[in-house]
């Protein structure tokens, strides 16, 4: 908490003086810098420490020196990452899911939303604050029924009841923040395309949704997010006999930590979180700006 | 001209209501069915009343992890929310104004870039990095820090610390996205308001107590409500890093934590759902009490 004491000393309201002023600036403008990077150190670390301990045996890792550099720089720790954790095996799991649950999410989510914003008909309201109310349910309360749910539907421990899970959970916040977009959209273009004769369905694939873009784009990344981080549900419904093949990402990761534990195979651990956040470094530094809007847009509303 | 107008709204609504009323309203009433009930899971089901209510408030268990979830939800939004403005505003504002426009510091982007990454990340994995830097001996990050002489730091393995752990890695993986969500705000503050106090004479501090403070209040106040409803899970946390999950000695146990555990361990189901059921008036009364109290008139 030191770096919340980096502002300069309080001072009196004085016609600005030049000099005085410049000082001032400057010695804020230090302090400034020192706590931001302190920040920076704080926040890339944890992750830079991960990286170095992925190349060092057992023993170097309990030297207690955390920022040394390993002393050679072998990839076997990754190669039995990949391989024998099966990193591999739970990374492409998760992107199989993410893809079609995130695909899902998009296109119910848009659909539901885009009626629900433009139409009037009995019991409109109804289901939109149905779906808005999901919002303020927290996802663990109802973890039992769920697995009991899905156990009667026979989607336990299968690729398609986490999918379809996935996207009901994401439907609250995308429909609400899909409705309010879709009811910012002109109703002139709208008029216009029925006029020509163009059917509903067409109106919304070939009018709406690229007018939309933008809205799509940002709860595109939101859902894609956080599906990719999700644990909590694929925990409650990958379980069963040969669960393990069908892991995702978070869980493979979370069980590799325990088994590093009992077996002491610490590097390989560090290895496999490695490469879980390679990929994610690698797409943020290409989509930084739309990721960082993405996420923030649910808060701006 | 409207024709066709309701097979259309009832063909573009039917999977998502469908699916949506399956697997989550089902889901939460039967949440407020099964409190009621003594069901293990299996078998038939019985009607209790309240009962399970009543062993709730003799829970010594609970009471502990309502606790937990209390010292995570007064400090959690505190401490990102304090971290995060006070970035915010170094980035943005630190550099002075040069020529009449007010810049933030050098390499305010670099920062934000960095600074926004932990948010990206997921919470189980954030966890087991965690797990590791907060070890209890010298593989741990902090204790390989640590001078030689001194002996090594349990953090997660000594109950007095162990929750402040938890808490502190909540506070690493948050403040990022608040300066970046701050950062916003700030930026839509216009130029000729902060021009007109610095012409004034107001320093920085005031600068940012009468103008950035009263100007963000709406985006703090959502904030605040988005890191509550984030301390009350925590489960991925608690489940990965802590000893015993939950230990030690329930040191780090939270509600989240005893619907799992009941549910899928102790075959508690009826149980478990009183407690979903406590959680949720929880989480409500939180909400509408937070935009109540700081609720404020538009500035």
């Amino acid at each position: 908490m030191s770096n919340l004491t980096a502002t300069p000393p309080a001072k009196t309201a004085v016609a600005p003086q030049t000099a005085k002023k410049h000082r001032e600036i400057k010695a804020f403008n230090s302090l400034a810098h020192i706590a931001l990077v302190f920040w920076a150190l704080v926040t890339a670390g944890p992750l830079l420490w991960v990286l170095l301990a992925s190349f060092k045996s057992n023993t170097e890792i309990f030297l207690g020196e955390p920022f040394a550099l390993p002393s050679s720089f072998s990839l076997d720790t990754y190669f039995s990452a990949w391989d024998q954790a099966h990193i591999g095996r739970y990374f492409l799991n998760s992107v199989f899911v993410v893809l079609f649950s995130t695909a899902g999410t998009m296109l119910f989510g848009s659909m539901a939303a885009y009626v629900l914003a433009r139409y009037r008909f009995f019991g409109n309201r109804i289901l939109y604050y149905l779906f808005v109310s999901g919002l303020a349910f927290p996802t663990f309360m109802a973890l039992g029924p769920l697995y009991y749910i899905l156990r009667n539907m026979g989607l336990l421990n299968s690729y398609i009841g986490l999918i379809l899970v996935y996207i009901a959970y994401s439907l609250p916040f995308t429909v609400f923040f899909l409705a309010a977009f879709f009811k910012t959209l002109p109703h002139e273009i709208d008029e216009a395309a029925t006029v020509d004769g163009a059917s509903h369905t067409r109106k919304f694939f070939q009018i709406m949704m690229p007018m939309a873009k933008s809205g799509l784009v940002s709860i595109t990344i939101f859902n894609i997010v956080g599906q990719w981080n999700q644990y909590l549900l694929p925990l409650v419904i990958m379980q069963g006999q040969g669960a393990e093949e069908k892991w995702v990402l978070t869980q493979g990761i979370a069980n590799i930590s325990t088994q590093a534990g009992y077996h002491a195979e610490w590097s390989t651990l560090f290895a496999a979180l490695t490469l879980s956040i390679i990929p994610m470094i690698i797409v943020y530094a290409v989509f930084q700006r739309q990721i960082q809007a993405g996420l923030t847009a649910g808060a701006v509303k | 001209m409207r024709h066709g107008k309701y097979p259309f709204i009832i063909g573009f609504l039917a999977v998502p209501v469908a699916l949506y009323a399956t697997f989550v309203v089902a889901a939460y009433i039967q949440t407020f069915q099964l409190s009621m009930t003594s069901w293990s899971g299996f078998g038939a089901i019985k009607f209790v009343g309240a009962d399970n209510f009543v062993k709730l408030w003799n829970d010594e268990l609970f009471w502990k992890s309502l606790r937990h979830n209390g010292y995570l939800l007064l400090l959690l939004p505190i401490v990102t929310i304090a971290l995060a403005l006070v970035f915010a505003f170094l980035l943005n504002v630190g550099g002075g104004s040069k020529g009449g426009v007010t810049r933030g510091v050098w390499g305010s982007k670099f920062y934000r870039v960095i600074f926004f990454f932990p948010q990206l990340m997921a919470l189980a994995i954030v966890a087991v990095i965690f797990g590791r830097v907060f070890a209890s001996d010298k593989s741990g990050m902090l204790n390989g820090l640590f001078p030689d002489s001194w002996s090594p730091w349990l953090f997660l393995a000594d109950e007095r610390w162990a929750l402040t752990c938890i808490l502190v890695v909540l506070v690493w993986q948050a403040v990022g996205f608040y300066v970046v969500l701050f950062s916003a705000g700030m930026g839509s503050i216009g130029e000729e308001i902060y021009e007109a106090a610095a012409l004034d004479g107001a320093s920085r501090i005031t600068l940012f107590f009468k103008i950035t403070l009263p100007l963000l209040w709406n985006t703090i106040q959502t904030g605040w409500v988005y890191l509550g409803i984030a301390a009350f899970d925590a489960f991925a946390l608690i489940n990965i890093m802590t000893v015993d999950r939950g230990g030690p000695d329930g040191a780090t146990s939270v509600l989240a934590m005893m619907i799992y555990r009941n549910t899928f361990e102790y075959s508690q189901v009826g149980y478990a759902s009183a407690l979903g059921v406590v959680l949720f008036f929880l989480t409500l009364t939180f909400a509408a009490l937070t935009l109540r109290v700081t609720r404020r008139d538009a500035v």
